[in-house]
């Protein structure tokens, strides 16, 4: 009993910034603190009219989707690789490819800094962004994707080769299908967390600013925090909605392939 | 190999040879606009003689040492509950509900700890209100504890989830063993439970203790003066001074220090463990 009140309190603690966050978008005031003032929708029909924002935004749900396209393909390949037989150094290749998960991001972002404008004199663009996310975001698809792949009875595509059907159309017509709640979770997941990234973005974004980090300028201003909040707010709805369908996917992908659910998405 | 190979190409193309790029820029000079690929340890050599670069590596250790406790301690209690507590077809809600917040607008999540701590925020406010105190609090915002709290937040996930997941696989019983034996529930929770999730305690502790090195948001903004870190440092030395060699070194040195600390962790930890059994 003692122990589930301080689990809630600690949900408390996690969610408490989340929870502030609508009020202040709905507060008719400029400064962001207590007491409340009254209730306004001015900040949402603030950003409506916000056309460097809205750039930024288009930009930041492009380099998303294709974030979500190619991380969710590495790690597909390297999901079925890790279901399948093993090989000598197999683990190392694959602990290799999830480094990225407890690298600093920040050594991450100078270390593509440097090869790509010091060394091959890249210009940076919304690609430069997608190169470096793909390989943050490549480590959790993989997390996602073992659950979905691991379970697999490798049988039933061995059942589908000796019915006569090609390599390609076995894992197609067979595998995939199982996999694919799993395959959407990942990509859902790896567009959230690109859509989110400050840290290496800002290091590696050009003349078009990503979303992230045209609120990043936006916090130095007093006058627009409102309006931060009321992005915010839509921000974290967006965000809620596509995990909660993550994890619905997840889940169903685990149960498609026979297995039981262990929880979480690491 | 086959499938592995893409993205293992794929690492080693934006991964490996990154890095040893910036290890080899780090023994370069910058000169006004132009890099001087003359092998040098000129950068190596201002850090350690420069006190500034010293003070903020030491400063950001204590910071990420702290948080990484202050994380797991409060997060073990709370990986207990829902592997032990819970009934099993809720376990995977309480873990969602637990990651949500970790996946949502960091920047503007680590901007709201702001106003939760500030001269006229939430706690302050709250505690006057209640006669708790008088005056508002000034040591939880713009210095190295609120960099603290607003990094502990942001970790928590990562603590849990390592933890919860070695907790799962205590066979349950071993406890039952255990307290049949006579032991007492606490001796079983120390003699029996806590070394068995060892393997989650020491990922949580690496899951946190590296990357918050890396964070030069938190310390920006609820930093104040006195609170910036050695990630600050790096970032201005990139994207301001335009010294990349010099960054490139500070990065170099703070990532060494990180990954000496994370070993000799690991390896106090596998002697204890072995001088128990």
């Amino acid at each position: 009993m003692k122990l589930r009140i301080y689990a809630l309190a600690y949900l408390l603690f996690l969610y408490a910034p989340i929870i502030l966050l609508p009020l202040f978008a709905f507060n008719d005031a400029t400064i962001i603190a207590f007491p409340l003032a009254g209730f306004t929708t001015e900040w949402f029909s603030e950003l409506t009219q916000n056309k460097a924002l809205h750039e930024a935004v288009k930009n930041s749900l492009f380099i998303a989707l294709m974030t979500a396209i190619f991380s969710t393909l590495l790690g597909i390949c390297a999901a079925r690789a890790g279901a399948m037989a093993n090989f000598p150094g197999k683990r190392g290749i694959i602990g290799f490819v999830m480094l990225p998960l407890v690298l600093p991001e920040i050594i991450v972002a100078v270390s593509l800094l440097v090869i790509l404008r010091q060394v091959l004199g890249v210009n940076l663009s919304n690609w430069t962004i997608i190169a470096a996310h793909v390989l943050i975001c490549t480590p959790f698809c993989i997390a996602i994707l073992n659950g979905a792949f691991q379970n697999l009875d490798p049988s039933m595509e061995e059942a589908a080769l000796d019915l006569g059907e090609s390599r390609w159309s076995a894992f197609r017509l067979v595998t995939l299908p199982l996999v694919m709640p799993g395959i959407i979770s990942s990509m859902l997941i790896a567009f959230t967390i690109s859509l989110d990234e400050f840290i290496i973005a800002f290091f590696l974004t050009g003349t078009n600013p990503t979303m992230p980090v045209y609120i990043w300028g936006l916090l130095r201003f007093p006058a627009s925090l409102p309006v931060v909040m009321a992005l915010g707010t839509l921000l974290v709805a967006l965000s809620i909605i596509l995990l909660t369908l993550a994890e619905i996917l997840r889940r169903r992908g685990i149960k498609r392939a026979g297995g039981t659910d262990k929880g979480g998405f690491l | 190999m086959g499938l592995l190979s893409a993205p293992f190409t794929y690492a080693i193309l934006l991964l490996a040879v990154p890095l040893l790029a910036i290890v080899l820029f780090s023994f370069w000079t910058q000169d006004f606009m132009d890099v001087n690929t003359t092998f040098t340890m000129d950068n190596y050599r201002e850090i350690a003689e420069k006190p500034i670069y010293f003070s903020l590596l030491q400063r950001s250790l204590y910071v990420s040492i702290c948080v990484t406790i202050v994380t797991v301690v409060l997060a073990f209690p709370v990986a207990y509950f829902v592997s032990f507590k819970v009934h099993p077809s809720r376990k995977s809600l309480w873990l969602f509900l637990i990651t949500i917040p970790f996946w949502t607008s960091y920047l503007i999540r680590v901007f709201l700890w702001k106003v939760i701590l500030g001269y006229n925020g939430v706690i302050n406010s709250g505690l006057i209100n209640l006669g708790i105190i008088e005056e508002p609090l000034t040591f939880i915002l713009y210095n190295v504890n609120a960099v603290i709290i607003t990094l502990a937040h942001a970790f928590a996930p990562f603590a849990i989830l390592p933890i919860f997941v070695a907790l799962e696989k205590i066979d349950r019983s071993l406890l039952e063993a255990s307290q049949d034996l006579g032991e007492s529930k606490l001796m079983t929770f120390l003699r029996v439970t806590l070394p068995l999730s060892m393997p989650g305690l020491v990922a949580a502790v690496l899951i946190v203790f590296i990357p918050t090195i890396g964070d030069y948001v938190t310390p920006e903004l609820m930093g104040g003066a006195g609170g910036k870190l050695i990630a600050n440092m790096i970032q201005v030395q990139f994207l301001q001074l335009n010294n990349a060699p010099l960054g490139a070194a500070i990065a170099i040195v703070a990532m060494l220090s990180v990954t000496a600390i994370s070993l000799l962790f690991v390896f106090l930890n596998r002697r204890w463990l072995r001088g128990r059994s």
